[in-house]
């Protein structure tokens, strides 16, 4: 590496030790280590302080009130609304429906387009790498609309295999809904690829940015995906509040998908006229301090830097890959040509329940079972696996931590 | 709490080399039973004689915990009669959910002590299912007669 390269290098690079200190989680639970980033997030003072601190001096209800309390609560709450904009490059903050998470809105979704757009015979098409989330709205919408869900299957690496997903698709196909990371096993979907033939057949696309969001940058111009979902709980933000970014032209051709307060133009009882996007979907009191959690935690990932933090979490992903990958025993779930963030592993004869209770007597924290993606497990031939996922505040220590454990735990189940 | 006081010696033994592990031929009453949360499966298989449990047995994938008190349970319950059963999973049941145990009859005494390993799970909310799974099979096991299609799901203790 040059020395401009490795100054570059130096003046990016993620510092674990300090962020760590950002969070006080691990002030009141010495010696945690936690390796469960993808189920959610801990969450910097910043967030926890700016929450509270909005409750103290600046809440009321937004969009209602004439005095001026609630003007300042509704731009601190439009003002995240562009926050979150800026953070997904999209083009207008019109674009951002808050939702409670990346569940919602894929329903929301699947409730208000795929309720009008989707005819019978028209084809939703998914992959094998999906969370539970992006699978069961088009079945719960299935019955309803006569749509027909397509599946996309894993190439023997356990990566998106592209060329049948490629044959999936035909003019039948209204929408392609995928993932961007797979929750499960960490694999890179090639994302630009995905949308470009999506679109070359003339399907909207979808994409599930839950676990890509925290760990890489995103625009959702440059992508020109139709629809861009994440939640804040995963990006260290509150629980309780997600995002919907769809393009303004499909955006206002949806109908409302709930009714209330907030959503609506005019209400008489013979008709109602209703806001326009992203208001339109936004109806009765939002979580209007979620935003703003969401808001300053979006801002203190980009003052981390988004390039920084991919270049952290793919750092660690290979310092972890060589050193799991060193250990007898233990198995590697396949994450395909990419994998990043998160590690699966099978350990021999130890079931993930057991592995797992083991792993937190040693303060490792990770998850353990299907991580709903049930259809992805039976395609892998396996009931679970034992799952660590890495955030900012992760380092080599933790990786190092794991593998003593998990070697703890096979010699206790020998 | 060290994890050598869930997994003692029994239960890492029953876990590996589970007892009456098969399905029984000529089962009268049989039960599935699936914990979503991991996706455990157990099949509990019965033989009935009168309102005595004759023979007793379990297959499925399960963890060590699961495993283990399914394979103790098919020891414990084989002979007993449906009253006695009964009693030792109310028995079970209690100690597991660190509940008060109701008082049982001296003779089953011995049988609770082969079960009192499985107390360690108590120090772990999360795993009491593990140990009530197959538990719940035979229970439904009972209700169902032969036909098995009635799944029981364990639900949260």
């Amino acid at each position: 590496m040059s020395r401009a390269a490795l100054q570059a290098t130096a003046k990016l690079a993620l510092d674990p030790a300090r962020i760590k200190r950002d969070f006080p989680v691990f002030d009141n639970n010495p010696g945690l280590v936690f390796l469960d980033s993808a189920a959610s997030a801990q969450k910097p003072a910043a967030v926890i302080d700016g929450v509270a601190d909005f409750y103290r001096t600046d809440y009321a209800n937004v969009h209602r009130g004439v005095y001026r309390l609630s003007a300042r609560s509704s731009d601190r709450y439009e003002g995240a609304r562009e926050t979150v904009r800026r953070f997904l490059n999209a083009a207008s903050s019109d674009e951002i429906v808050f939702v409670r998470g990346a569940t919602e809105a894929i329903n929301l979704v699947a409730y208000s387009w795929g309720m009008t757009f989707l005819k019978p015979g028209d084809e939703v098409l998914v992959t094998e790498l999906e969370h539970h989330a992006n699978i069961v709205p088009w079945q719960l919408i299935r019955e309803r609309t006569g749509l027909k869900l397509v599946v996309a299957p894993l190439d023997a690496s356990g990566g998106l295999d592209l060329a049948a997903f490629e044959a999936r698709l035909s003019s039948r196909t209204k929408l392609v809904a995928v993932t961007q990371l797979a929750n499960a096993t960490g694999a890179m979907l090639p994302i630009e690829a995905i949308i470009r033939l999506a679109h070359k057949h003339g399907a909207k696309i979808l994409v599930d940015g839950c676990q890509a969001a925290p760990r890489l940058p995103v625009d959702v111009q440059a992508m020109d995906c139709d629809f861009y979902v994440f939640s804040g709980h995963k990006i260290y933000g509150p629980t309780g509040i997600g995002v919907l970014y769809a393009k303004s032209a499909i955006l206002e051709t949806m109908p409302p998908w709930q009714g209330g307060g907030d959503m609506i133009e005019q209400v008489t009882f013979e008709k109602t006229t209703f806001q326009k996007p992203p208001h339109r979907f936004e109806a009765g009191t939002p979580d209007i301090s979620g935003a703003i959690g969401l808001a300053i935690a979006l801002d203190y990932v980009e003052a981390l830097g988004r390039d920084a933090i991919a270049a952290h979490e793919e750092e660690l992903t290979g310092y972890g890959v060589d050193k799991l990958s060193r250990l007898p025993g233990i198995r590697l779930v396949p994450a395909g040509q990419r994998r990043l963030g998160i590690l699966s592993v099978d350990v021999q004869g130890v079931h993930p329940h057991d592995l797992a209770t083991v792993l937190d007597q040693h303060h490792v924290a990770v998850r353990a079972g299907h991580h709903c993606a049930q259809p992805l497990m039976d395609r892998l031939g396996l009931a679970g696996t034992t799952r660590a996922s890495l955030g900012i505040y992760n380092d080599a220590r933790d990786i190092d931590a794991l593998a003593t454990a998990l070697t703890a735990a096979q010699k206790l189940f020998a | 709490m060290d994890a050598r006081e869930l997994y003692q010696d029994i239960i890492l033994d029953h876990g590996r080399h589970p007892r009456n592990f098969r399905a029984l031929d000529h089962a009268t009453n049989l039960a599935h039973g699936h914990n979503p949360l991991c996706g455990d499966r157990v099949t509990v298989y019965l033989e009935l004689d009168g309102d005595r449990v004759k023979d007793l047995s379990f297959d499925g994938r399960g963890c060590a915990i699961s495993t283990a008190s399914a394979s103790l349970m098919t020891e414990v319950l084989k002979g007993k009669t449906l009253a006695e059963a009964e009693a030792l999973f109310k028995g079970f049941h209690a100690e597991v959910t660190g509940k008060t145990a109701p008082a049982l009859p001296d003779a089953l005494a011995d049988d609770m002590e082969r079960l009192a390993p499985l107390e360690g799970v108590r120090a772990y909310p999360t795993r009491v299912k593990c140990a009530t799974l197959a538990w719940h099979a035979f229970e439904a096991a009972l209700k169902n007669g032969a036909d098995g299609a009635a799944a029981a799901t364990v639900k949260t203790e």
